[in-house]
């Protein structure tokens, strides 16, 4: 069978598998409509895919989740030291027994479920909006298929600067389980907040959040997604930025069979700042796969991507960045690194750097490297007594640190620090 | 304290031969200094004695205090007590000064037996001996020689060398790219580590340095052999007639 014909048959199995939840408001179903249609027309992701062809969509499309055993381990969960909101959710399902009360100042929290069955609602501009106008430069079919299917997640509205971060916890205790999350995130002009994400939340995860920030507003999200080995994940943030505004983005992965993470940021105001970064720990059966699309549609904006790989025993990271700089979006600066650090000869890095500039007047660096442990550096460092071992780790400690640095918050960079020190501990040669 | 003995040593990547024999034996308390033309061998034998990869022992031995050297990696070679101060100290992005010192430190006095220094204490020897190599709080904090200059990095080396407290400390051309300034205060921080269970091997091209760190012993190295050992007046031939003459009478 010639593969489009397949794409669709696919889709359209699919949406019959994973139909749209009833009862809701007729704007939310109208958006839950157009994003079956969306998926439908564009069809499943395929290898053959410009933007799939380093990573196969397959397991994110099969029609059972996988068994991905959990991870027992002793440890306090990431950032469970630091003051926060904390919103658990298990398998994907939020567990508002084990939550805090959906009550914090500067911010109106409440269940996606509860927002799109309300006939007036702000999600209305936001819900499936900001997803699909990115589907104009390139097709995302499994956040359409997200926006169509998810009903976990939560509409987040920002009115002031929130002094502690919302944390949404992602406990896992079913083997094999799809989670289909969405969240919504409107912060008003002028409004704060912080967003932490902790754990692998099911075995199969879907996970779409939209944010929409208004003129002078900022959001930091800082993430880990859990050390669950088998596990699968398809996440998705669509950021619009207003003027003035900052949008920050780490996202730390270690472990995991095949994880794509898409960062699809517009600026749609001038001087606005983004920054996305992102470091991933790979040893052995391991695809983590960073797809960033970042929009500039307003001048004097900066816009910056920091993404280490760490990969051994065969591991694969791959790396798509594209800058997209519109002719009105002068004066832009924009920067890109994208590394690979492979600790053996069987790990690979796949990066594709893209660059379209139609403003003559842009400042755009970027940089991919891929290569080996420095074998200087090493010798330097075991002359001096630290054995061969401990001296890859502090060098490998200090190759994703650049992307680490890019946490703003002191206290849970230096919670990822200590994750990252444990597993390089844990993974030595 | 060292102990060579017909030490030949060629390239893993290609037939060529760099050490042709070495002879040399440095006493506990001395200081001894190498002196030779470019590519006599000298900074490959302080490699080699340091443990660098990239080199092949075809014949010889090394020992420190009777233990043998060429067999063991280059951290057990440290934890015995042998220290190099490097020609070009490497600058590694992102590892911390103080946090490169402390490991080190640690590791050895771990491979020895002995209790790791705690956070408080390492702090204040660093900051006590770092005084007198006037290397300020800042550099510390930097990660390892980045942004230094090649005095900062010399004097780095030579701050390294005083908080391990290493009992044969190999200087491979550590006047090279100084001034006289940093050369004086490079000079006078080996000068305080001079103790009489400490020895020294000097690698120069230039007799200045040996004006300030006084040599026991002068070697003049040529074709992968010492070929000529005296005293401190060894090396003042050497900046008075160059080479030429020495290298003539072996010959």
């Amino acid at each position: 069978m010639a593969v489009p014909a397949q794409k669709f048959d696919l889709a359209a199995e699919i949406l019959t598998a994973l139909p749209a939840p009833a009862g809701e408001a007729g704007w939310a179903s109208a958006a839950r409509g157009a994003a079956a249609k969306r998926f439908a027309a564009m069809g499943a992701p395929h290898r053959r895919d410009e933007y799939w062809k380093y990573t196969d969509p397959a397991r994110l499309l099969a029609s059972q989740a996988p068994v991905a055993a959990r991870i027992s381990t002793d440890e306090t969960p990431t950032f469970a030291e630091s003051e926060q909101l904390r919103l658990v959710f298990v398998d994907g399902v939020f567990d508002p027994e084990r939550s805090d009360a959906l009550a914090l100042e500067g911010c109106e929290i409440q269940p996606l479920a509860e927002a799109l069955r309300t006939d007036i609602h702000w999600a209305r501009d936001i819900f499936g909006v900001l997803e699909a106008r990115s589907q104009d430069a390139v097709h995302r079919p499994l956040a359409a298929l997200n926006t169509a299917h998810a009903t976990e997640g939560f509409a987040i509205r920002v009115t002031g600067r929130v002094k502690k971060p919302v944390s949404f916890i992602y406990e896992r205790r079913s083997d094999a389980a799809d989670a289909f999350l969405h969240h919504v995130i409107r912060l008003e002009a002028g409004a704060d907040l912080t967003v932490i994400e902790a754990g692998p939340a099911a075995s199969r995860l879907s996970s779409v959040m939209e944010i929409d920030i208004a003129d002078g507003a900022g959001f930091h999200h800082v993430r880990t997604q859990g050390r669950d080995h088998e596990r699968l994940a398809y996440t998705a943030m669509f950021s619009r930025l207003g003027e003035k505004s900052t949008f920050k983005s780490f996202t730390l992965t270690a472990n995991g069979r095949l994880t794509r993470n898409e960062q699809i940021v517009e600026f749609a105001g001038a001087e606005a700042v983004a920054h996305v970064a992102g470091a991933c720990l790979g040893d052995g059966d391991f695809h983590h796969d960073d797809t960033v699309f970042i929009t500039h549609g307003a001048p004097d904006c900066e816009s910056r991507q920091v993404y280490k790989k760490v990969l051994r025993n065969g591991a694969v990271g791959v790396f798509q960045g594209k800058i997209l700089v519109h002719s009105i979006a002068q004066r832009t600066d924009g920067y890109q690194i994208s590394q690979g650090l492979l600790l053996d000869e069987d790990s690979q890095f796949l990066t594709k750097p893209e660059l379209e500039i139609y403003a003559d007047d842009v400042k755009c660096s970027h940089g991919a490297t891929c290569g080996a442990v420095d074998e200087e550096a090493l010798f330097y460092l075991t002359s001096r007594g630290v054995p061969r071992g401990e001296a890859t780790d502090l060098l490998v400690l200090a190759f994703v640190d650049e992307a680490v640095a890019e946490i703003e918050d002191e206290e849970l960079a230096a919670d990822v620090r200590d994750q990252l020190a444990g597993w390089v501990a844990r993974h030595r040669t | 304290m060292l102990k060579i003995e017909n030490l030949h040593v060629q390239l893993e990547e290609e037939d060529k031969t760099i050490l042709k024999g070495v002879d040399l034996e440095v006493k506990r308390g001395q200081v001894h200094a190498i002196m030779g033309p470019n590519g006599s061998g000298k900074s490959t034998l302080s490699y080699v004695l340091a443990g660098r990869e990239g080199y092949e022992v075809t014949q010889g031995t090394a020992t420190l205090d009777g233990a043998d050297l060429l067999g063991i990696e280059p951290e057990e070679r440290a934890a015995l007590g042998l220290f190099l101060a490097f020609q070009y100290p490497v600058e590694i992005p992102g590892v911390g000064n103080m946090t490169f010192l402390r490991t080190a430190l640690n590791a050895q006095r771990k491979a020895r037996g002995e209790e790791e220094i705690n956070a408080a204490d390492f702090l204040r020897v660093v900051r006590e001996k770092a005084k007198s190599l006037d290397i300020d709080a800042e550099m510390l904090k930097r990660p390892i020689n980045v942004g230094f200059s090649g005095g900062e990095k010399k004097r780095n080396e030579i701050l390294q060398m005083a908080v391990l407290e290493p009992k044969m400390c190999i200087l491979d051309e550590t006047d090279s790219g100084l001034d006289v300034d940093a050369m004086k205060l490079v000079a006078d921080g080996v000068n305080a580590l001079r103790a009489k269970d400490r020895a020294f091997l000097v690698i120069t091209h230039y007799q200045r340095l040996l004006d300030h760190i006084r040599p026991d012993v002068v070697h003049i190295m040529a074709d992968g052999r010492i070929v000529q050992t005296g005293g401190p007046e060894l090396a003042l031939e050497v900046e008075r007639n160059g080479y030429a003459d020495i290298l003539k009478a072996v010959a």
